[in-house]
């Protein structure tokens, strides 16, 4: 997983509350055996017509956030179905951080598996940012220091953010999930171990 | 004495493997279910970092999502659902995997033949890479859905590194009217705390109507615990726990049975227990719940009317209920049962279950589906229809003029073949109402499978109390 320090970007604003993960990536993309190359059908039913063309007035098919890294959206974002297709789509089209003032609970564990940087902030917080973003304005997301800067009116802003001690550290270290439980492999054989005498069955079953 | 504990922190202790220094926790997952859609990257994870399967007899797979619900014999005519189910085919047997293929009896989706199969017992914790995971919660088990990446995790480690959530109680207070089903208090609930309600929590489902719920119906409850977005659902285990799972194939055998039903009945919640947050609803409040928007939580008794935006005093739930309503093609204050449909669904992991075909049965039966409506039952296992059959149901289904199915995930979800078009409505009895979840365009209203059965004969959504 590559590591998440610091970006700067615009934003792309999407004011709509509870988006779930089948608006953000529909059934027909989830027959992929692959991860990567979802960028393009992020949206999807947003962004495409029946006939496949771009719909002008969705946010995604304007040019100036096109190359944006940053989302700023509603809350209870990534509502529904736990398909991870969700969070890679999204990575897959550029966007490093999403910013809503609350996330559903799969959603937000997958985004920390694939290095993309989900903030929650306060509802007042975010409309004003909401803002901003519809006005093209440049952030810079510092996770290091838990902090969202930008500048409007020629006034500094700064908004700090909450974020759990683990997960901040497993995006900034792009962290092998895996392999730090691995290395506590002695502690899954002992608890295994003691499972299996409290609870024989448990290890006896077989299918008939 | 130690203090009184809920369900929730009993399976939590009883699977801490070790806390970790950054205040996470490693969980240790008795049981793993595997399906086509959300592992074929965890298996390609596993080849590229060169790891194994930990305990492939802790997990059962089976393809349910991708699947044809006509026609078996012809197999899967798309290739990409193809190829899907043929590499999960292919990880299972490298890892020694067991796979019930389209071709097993015992195959359906995956929240229907865990507990089935005996494979879903109380006081476990279950996951899957599916959301409906919650599902098992019915028998006591901490059951919840996970993301691929997680899947790998478990594939790997069976462990997943987690954070305690907190304990919601949910109880619903005395008998539930006449015709009133699960799905109707599910409903309810969703609608009384929002689809965010839960975030954070585990919800713990209790009193009388709970209690009086069959295993099905406890099933149906706990599956859409994700729609109002808890991490999982949970049923304190009770004697119908344990009469359900006596003799299930993969069921503890008979000398030990006493023993494991014991252990079993020990996790229920103490008297007492201390829950986060409490809520409280009175089961006779409760009648035949529709939905009428794009969110599960947009639901509304059958006899009520559509809701006027103009009513709401929040901005931007009101700009959501203008675009639902646009979106679902209803007006405000329109009667629900003026409400016509084109389509009936009833299946999927909410009501695929035998009592589910049962209760849409005795409505069908000696009448007629409306001419203008296509109506399909879809088993939610092979089981199911075996027995479905067994009890003539699938005759009484086919000669009101329902079409009788294969199991399968079908159209709740839509990746196979079975789908909305554009601008139809559907009554349906699965989970989810969002924009596209059935089709592009589609119109989903979600229901229990009574009142999705009245929809069909009716040509209309209706009260099943009524007919």
């Amino acid at each position: 997983m590559e590591e998440f320090k610091k970006i700067t970007s615009n934003a792309i604003p999407l004011p709509m509350v509870n988006v779930d993960t089948d608006m953000i990536i529909p059934k027909q993309f989830l027959k992929t055996i692959k991860r990567t190359g979802l960028g393009k059908n992020l949206f999807y039913e947003l962004r495409y017509d029946e006939k496949d063309v771009p719909i002008d007035s969705f946010v995604l098919n304007q040019d100036k956030y096109k190359e944006s890294k940053i989302l700023i959206t509603g809350k209870n974002f990534g509502c529904g179905s736990s398909r991870e297709h969700a969070p890679w789509s999204i990575l897959d089209y550029g966007i490093k951080c999403i910013i809503a003032s609350s996330f559903a609970d799969i959603f937000y564990n997958n985004c920390f598996k694939n290095g993309i940087l989900p903030i929650k902030l306060d509802e007042t917080e975010v409309s004003k940012l909401q803002k901003a973003a519809e006005n093209s304005l440049s952030f810079t997301i510092d996770l290091e220091n838990q902090k969202i800067s930008y500048i409007e009116d020629n006034k500094n802003h700064e908004i700090n953010f909450d974020l759990d001690k683990a997960k901040k550290t497993s995006l900034l270290e792009g962290l092998d999930d895996i392999g730090l439980t691995l290395a506590k492999v002695n502690h899954i054989s002992d608890f295994e171990n003691r499972q299996e005498s409290k609870t024989p069955w448990l290890y006896s079953q077989k299918i008939k | 004495m130690s203090a009184p504990k809920t369900l929730y922190d009993k399976i939590w202790n009883e699977h801490l493997v070790t806390n970790n220094d950054d205040g996470t926790s490693i969980i240790y997952i008795d049981r793993h279910l595997v399906h086509e859609v959300t592992s074929p990257q965890a298996f390609e994870g596993l080849k590229i970092t060169n790891r194994s399967v930990r305990k492939p007899n802790f997990t059962l797979a089976t393809a349910d999502h991708n699947i044809p619900t006509t026609n078996r014999d012809a197999g899967i005519s798309d290739p990409e659902s193809k190829l899907q189910v043929d590499t999960l085919e292919e990880n299972c047997k490298e890892h020694g995997i067991t796979f019930l293929s389209m071709s097993d009896k015992r195959q359906g989706i995956v929240h229907i033949i865990g507990p089935e199969q005996g494979f879903t017992q109380p006081g476990m914790t279950i996951v899957c890479g599916d959301s409906h995971t919650s599902t098992h919660g019915a028998f006591g088990a901490l059951a919840w859905g996970i993301g691929t990446s997680e899947v790998e995790h478990v594939l790997a480690t069976q462990t997943l590194v987690q954070t305690k959530a907190k304990n919601m109680q949910i109880n619903i207070r005395g008998e539930l009217p006449i015709g009133v089903t699960a799905k109707d208090i599910v409903l309810k609930i969703i609608q009384t705390i929002g689809t965010a309600g839960g975030t954070g929590y585990v919800i713990e489902y209790t009193g009388e109507a709970i209690e009086s719920l069959t295993m099905e119906g406890r099933m149906t409850v706990c599956n859409m615990s994700i729609e109002a977005g808890a991490r999982a659902g949970l049923i304190s285990p009770d004697e119908k726990t344990i009469e359900y799972l006596e003799g299930k194939p993969f069921s503890p055998s008979e000398n030990e049975y006493k023993f494991a039903s014991d252990y079993w009945l020990s996790l229920a919640s103490d008297h007492g227990a201390a829950y986060d947050k409490v809520i409280d609803i009175d089961a006779s409040d409760i009648i035949p719940q529709v939905t009428w928007g794009t969110s599960p939580e947009d639901v509304v008794s059958i006899d009520g009317l559509v809701p006027n935006p103009e009513d709401e005093r929040d901005d931007s739930k009101k700009k959501s209920m203008i675009r639902a309503l646009e979106y679902m093609g209803l007006s405000p204050n329109t009667p629900l049962k003026e409400v016509k449909i084109d389509r009936v669904f009833i299946g999927s992991c909410t009501n695929g279950r035998i009592e589910d075909l049962r209760a849409a049965s005795e409505i069908a039966r000696n009448r007629k589906v409306a001419d203008h409506v296509n109506a399909i039952i879809v088993p939610g296992s092979g089981l199911v229809k075996e027995q479905a059959e067994r009890e003539g149901l699938d005759k009484i289904f086919i000669e009101s003029g329902f079409e009788w199915r294969e199991p399968g995930c079908s159209m709740c979800l839509a990746m196979n073949a079975d789908k909305l078009k554009p601008q139809e409505r559907c009554a349906s009895t699965s989970n989810r109402n969002f924009e596209g979840r059935q089709g592009r365009g589609g119109r989903t209203h979600l229901m229990s499978p009574a009142m999705a059965a009245a929809a069909a004969i009716n040509g209309r959504l209706s009260d099943c109390r009524e007919i």
